[in-house]
């Protein structure tokens, strides 16, 4: 390999190289670190992997990717979102309890809108307020977990009905693949082509990596906050009407336990908490990471415990990883 | 001028306090001693995870894992009181809040990952330690440290929980504050940049001052457990209403500012809200609307203040 720089190669201390190779291509480390989970996986139980497994672990990383969508759009800006499990716990709950009222697409649609506003006020608070969108979030999550069990109080009578598009969505397999596939190809298209071709994109990206700089340029950081946190309820309250097909039970905290692994695969796929820098396609790899973890834990009987401390500690040691690397913060 | 102002700012509450205190008394004339007791007790946690919390936020950073420590702390101590009597087992509970605030604490000063995701991912670290210690809700408290808590025997007509709180976090933070290490803490706070030239230890304040905020977090523990009976693995929450009470009682997010007593009254503030809501005949899950809508508003307006004098600053 001749270097087209050698002398400025030299300088660099080869732990920042890696550390710089792993911050340009993500992807190529994830993935080999991803075969060989699988390859741990096959050795610890014979057998496991097969097309079957493959497409269920697919399914259900896909809400995983979906959730983790919403974190990488807004740790762009360096903000985060801990709404995001509530949020598709009250659309899925909202969906199921409305269809037999006013029919399946109506329920949805309200749903989606209930995303919508739980994203204005997180926008509103962290963009016009300025408030730490962690806080902010944070905040309207606890609101919206009281909104939603006075909501059960008028709708416990009702009954739940799941509609039958969600439920091919979440449960049907076509070729092998789970039928999430439908959903979650074009949602992930959506989303490369807003971090990499669209305006707005490049406006996160700008926020995020100075903002000031951003300011002074002519960027309306509020606006660009408000799209950024409805867009992300939207997401959430997507991934709520996919999840309610697929666990087929609406509850209070279906969606919640999903926050905190969001978070993980976001920062796995190579997305900064401080903003500016971050990537999808990693975070989609993230969640499958996550997912395979997960099987290994199960498969070792690790208390439930044990599982939460260790998401918490890959976020602490992937960000202190980066920072030490990337000498940046 | 600032320190007049700090001052007008705690009496503010106290006189908002004692307009409260007077609102519960029009809607339930009977309210009173028995009334006090019982917003005491129920405070109890609330405002030693406020203490904490303000420690943390003084010294320029925030934790938000004190709930998990305090959930760690809760169970370590039921678990404890089982097998050993109550003092050892306190004692112990007591020097694991500050380890884990010690630990948040050294791993924000050694991997230079800023305060709010070094305890957040620790939050879940604590979390998953609590199920861990105990994955469902059990062990037990010894008798006398629920009676301890409860009624108003040692000054009659005051709470002895508010005694309680009072002693602890002044016997704690009253002489750290006159000390060397509460001026490191403040000035740490204010500029770390400017305190580390004039020769703070600014790493070391750091992590003593996330100590601190673990002892705190262990009373809060402690008082959790006095106040239910059963060790909870599950945090509830503390969080959001510990930052909105620290911002509420003049303690400024990005530190420097405040001391402890503005929080604390600010906790009561908020607690004797959810009374008079109660009294008021609101659903439970209402008053927690309410409540979330206020904490939120007072964080945004916290927030709003910041801004204005970074503004007024440039």
């Amino acid at each position: 390999m001749s270097d087209i720089h050698p002398e400025t190669d030299d300088r660099v201390p080869p732990l920042l190289r890696v550390g710089r190779f792993l911050k340009d291509n993500p992807l190529i480390p994830l993935i080999g670190f991803l075969i060989l989970l699988i390859g741990i996986l096959e050795v610890m139980r014979p057998g496991i992997l097969s097309p079957f497994w493959a497409g269920n672990m697919i399914k259900f990383a896909i809400p995983l990717a979906m959730l983790a969508a919403a974190q990488v759009l807004t740790m762009l800006t360096g903000g985060i979102d801990l709404s995001v499990g509530i949020v598709a716990t009250s659309a899925a709950f909202v969906t199921a309890t409305l269809t037999p009222l006013i029919g399946p697409f109506p329920a949805m649609a309200v749903a989606m809108a209930v995303g919508a506003l739980v994203g204005l006020v997180n926008g509103f608070g962290a963009g016009i307020a300025r408030v730490h969108p962690l806080i902010m979030t944070l905040g309207t999550g606890l609101i919206a977990t009281g909104c939603l069990q006075v909501y059960q109080r008028f709708v416990i009578a009702t009954g739940s009905d799941i509609p039958d598009i969600l439920e091919w969505l979440g449960t049907g397999r076509t070729a092998g693949l789970p039928n999430g596939v439908f959903l979650f190809l074009p949602f992930a298209a959506f989303i490369l082509w807003v971090m990499r071709f669209s305006g707005f994109g490049r406006l996160l990206f700008a926020l995020g990596s100075n903002e000031t700089a951003a300011k002074l340029s002519g960027v309306r950081a509020w606006q660009v906050l408000i799209a950024l946190y409805v867009l992300s309820g939207l997401i959430a309250a997507l991934t709520g009407l996919l999840y309610l097909g697929m666990i087929r039970a609406p509850s209070l905290s279906l969606a919640v336990p999903l926050v905190l692994p969001s978070v993980a695969a976001a920062v796995i796929g190579g997305t900064s908490i401080f903003g500016g820098r971050g990537s999808f396609a990693g975070a989609i790899v993230g969640a499958l990471i996550l997912r395979v973890i997960d099987t290994m834990l199960t498969l070792a009987r690790m208390p439930e415990g044990a599982r939460i401390a260790l998401f918490g500690l890959i976020i602490l040691a992937v960000t202190a990883l980066y920072v030490r690397f990337t000498e940046t913060r | 001028m600032s320190l007049v102002r700090k001052q007008a700012w705690v009496l503010g509450l106290l006189g908002l306090f004692v307009a409260l205190l007077l609102i519960t008394r029009l809607i339930q004339p009977n309210f009173g001693v028995n009334g006090l007791e019982s917003l005491a007790r129920a405070s109890l946690p609330f405002a030693f995870a406020t203490a904490a919390m303000a420690v943390a936020v003084i010294v320029g950073g925030i934790d938000l894992s004190v709930g998990s420590m305090m959930a760690v702390c809760s169970v370590t101590a039921a678990v404890l009181m089982e097998s050993m009597g109550g003092v050892p087992a306190i004692a112990i509970t007591l020097a694991i809040g500050t380890l884990m605030g010690l630990i948040n604490g050294t791993l924000i000063v050694v991997t230079r990952v800023p305060d709010i995701v070094v305890t957040l991912a620790m939050l879940f670290v604590w979390q998953g330690t609590a199920l861990l210690i105990l994955p469902s809700p059990g062990g037990a408290a010894s008798a006398w440290m629920r009676s301890a808590i409860t009624g108003s025997f040692i000054i009659p007509g005051l709470p002895n929980a508010l005694i309680l709180v009072a002693v602890i976090v002044a016997a704690i933070w009253l002489p750290i504050r006159r000390s060397k290490l509460g001026l490191a803490i403040y000035a740490t706070g204010s500029d770390e940049t400017a305190a580390f030239r004039s020769g703070v230890a600014t790493g070391h304040t750091k992590a003593m001052a996330y100590g601190l905020t673990g002892l705190f977090s262990a009373f809060g523990g402690l008082s959790l457990l006095a106040l239910t009976g059963v060790g909870e693995p599950v945090p509830g929450p503390y969080l959001l209403a510990a930052v909105a009470s620290v911002v509420l009682g003049g303690v400024i997010l990005g530190g420097g500012v405040g001391g402890l007593l503005g929080p604390i009254i600010a906790v009561f503030i908020l607690r004797i809200i959810r009374t008079i809501l109660t009294l008021a005949g609101f659903d439970p899950n209402v008053t927690t609307i309410v409540e979330g809508t206020i904490m939120v508003g007072v964080v945004m307006f916290g927030a709003f203040l910041v801004q204005r004098s970074k503004r007024q600053a440039a």
